[in-house]
């Protein structure tokens, strides 16, 4: 889907959304019921960089001071983060942080926040602005990704052939949407048929996730069976410990 | 690590996680949590024909610092490079929020992260791309519950990918000079935008672009170490004492602070340029001085702050 299409389709009801530098996005949206939301996002596949996480941390922000819990909704179809020396020189980890540290001062603030994917993201650029929001939407065509095979066939030594049909089995390391679903990524998988607006208002009318509950979702939907188990021990034996 | 050593004598980049954290923390006050003996280890290895680690390469627990109660997680850099699998994160993740629900209830004084990782282990990218997300909430929710997080990094993985993020989440960073902090590894940029972009081979290059002494001088690094346990010891007791709150007024400030460096530093291509830029004497040297004559220099404006 164009940006166009998924704006349109999104928000109905009209939208001043407009595109910025580095592949931002910033607006507001209006959604039936429920007023204005504010509108972030990254998109045409352009790599996250310092430039563009800065851009975003800085509409995220100015969000939380204007005090209105605003619902959020980032729109991402970025690529991995930008791979350049500039960018490390700079300190691109920092900008990342600050841009995934933001969007978590905005929930603790009580902003009801929803990333809709419906592109590529991958890597650096999939945690800072895809996994870093309370509910992780794909869109028909989302492509999310922490690292393509043949680059992780190239890191393991493993022929590419053997990881494909590796993937068929474990949804514990291939790239896209069902992977990352099963897992407790992709909160909600939206196919063209549905009305994407009634979706969008039923997600962003959901009370603020005061706890993160991606481990519990994926060993409900058995994609990633020991983490809620690992860090349940954890907790409990410092907890026996105290 | 020789025998001879007092634990907190022994060189950070050279020693095991579990040394790190034996000369770290006040003597024999480390209780591990969910230790080797339980063997929770990773289920996904076995199908790479690889061999996991009983502790799936982090320490974690509760101990002393200055006879104050922390809370520790160390990953071992040796195994898998450090990196985040299934396990792996979620030992942390439970370490973390147990932190965070002790918050106000006898829990720790601060949280010590000793990372040394190359990012998501990619045998199970997947779940390790997940853990780190999981990992900077509940960083941001320890903080908020008004226990500091700090980041100690020298050792031999350095602190990459995810772990690059994870390390500019916590409330105060401490680098020794073998520290290399960064998103995308040398090779990966090499292997992506070819050798021009950035030649992986050039160590010096390396660590002018990624290395510590840059991250301290940018303001990406609290504190510079020269290396030895003790000297992490002791930085980590005068870091533990003022953290800067996560709050809206701090990530305010880091928004002007990055920002800034953008406007100053963003045509920069080499550290050279930057403490050009900034006035230092000799940039040309920088990287190659000793030590104590880095440490004499006097960091550039804005460098030292609490905007993290």
């Amino acid at each position: 889907m164009t940006l166009d299409e998924v704006l349109a389709s999104l928000f109905p009801s009209g939208h001043q959304v407009e595109r910025g530098p580095s592949g931002t996005l910033h607006g507001t949206a209006k959604i039936d019921g429920q007023g204005d939301v504010t509108v972030v996002g990254i998109v045409g596949g352009t790599p996250l960089g310092v430039d563009g996480a800065i851009l975003l941390a800085g509409h995220v922000l100015a969000a939380v001071e204007s005090g209105g819990r605003a619902r959020i909704v980032v729109l991402v179809d970025t690529a991995s983060q930008n791979m350049a020396r500039r960018d490390e020189l700079l300190g691109l980890n920092e900008y990342l942080a600050h841009l995934a540290k933001s969007l978590a001062l905005a929930s603790a603030h009580g902003h009801r926040i929803v990333s809709v994917l419906f592109g590529h993201a991958a890597a650096g650029a999939f945690i800072a602005a895809a996994l870093s929001s309370q509910s992780l939407v794909a869109l028909p065509g989302a492509e999310p990704s922490v690292m393509d095979l043949p680059s992780i066939s190239r890191v393991t030594k493993l022929p590419l052939e053997q990881l494909k049909e590796l993937a068929k089995t474990t949804p514990i390391f291939a790239p896209g949407i069902e992977p990352l679903f099963a897992i407790g990524a992709v909160t909600e998988t939206w196919t063209a048929d549905q009305p994407f607006a009634s979706r969008l208002a039923t997600l962003l009318r959901q009370p603020v996730a005061t706890s993160d509950l991606r481990d519990r979702i994926g060993l409900e939907r058995k994609g990633r069976l020991l983490a809620h188990k690992i860090a349940e021990r954890v907790a409990a034996e410092a907890a026996a410990h105290a | 690590m020789s025998n001879l050593l007092q634990p907190h004598e022994a060189d950070w980049y050279e020693a095991s996680a579990r040394e790190r954290v034996a000369g770290l923390l006040d003597p024999k006050s480390f209780v591990e949590f969910v230790g080797p003996e339980q063997r929770a280890m990773s289920p996904h290895l076995a199908q790479f024909d690889l061999t996991g680690a009983f502790d799936d390469g982090i320490v974690v627990g509760r101990g002393r610092l200055d006879r104050q109660e922390v809370f520790v997680a160390a990953q071992e850099g040796r195994f898998m490079g450090g990196a985040f699998g299934e396990v792996h994160g979620a030992k942390l993740l439970g370490l973390l929020r147990a932190a965070r629900d002790g918050a106000g209830r006898g829990g720790p004084r601060a949280v010590l992260l000793l990372l040394d990782t190359g990012g998501v282990r990619l045998q199970e990218a997947n779940a390790g791309e997940l853990a780190i997300s999981e990992i900077i909430n509940a960083i941001a929710q320890v903080r908020s519950a008004g226990i500091p997080v700090l980041g100690l990094v020298g050792g031999r993985a350095g602190a990459f990918g995810g772990g690059g993020i994870i390390t500019a989440c916590c409330s105060r960073i401490v680098v020794s000079k073998h520290a290399r902090v960064s998103v995308s590894g040398p090779e990966v940029i090499e292997t992506n935008k070819g050798v021009e972009e950035f030649d992986s081979k050039d160590r010096a290059l390396v660590w002018r672009v990624c290395g510590a002494r840059t991250r301290y001088l940018t303001g990406g690094a609290d504190c510079y170490v020269k290396g030895s346990i003790q000297d992490f010891r002791e930085a980590a007791i005068a870091l533990m004492a003022h953290a800067p709150p996560f709050e809206l007024a701090t990530l305010t400030a880091e928004q002007q602070r990055l920002a800034e460096r953008l406007e100053r530093f963003g045509d920069c291509r080499d550290a050279p340029e930057i403490w050009r830029k900034a006035g230092l004497p000799q940039p040309e040297r920088i990287a190659e001085i000793t030590d104590d004559a880095f440490l004499a220099i006097q960091r550039p404006t804005g460098a030292d702050h609490d905007a993290r």
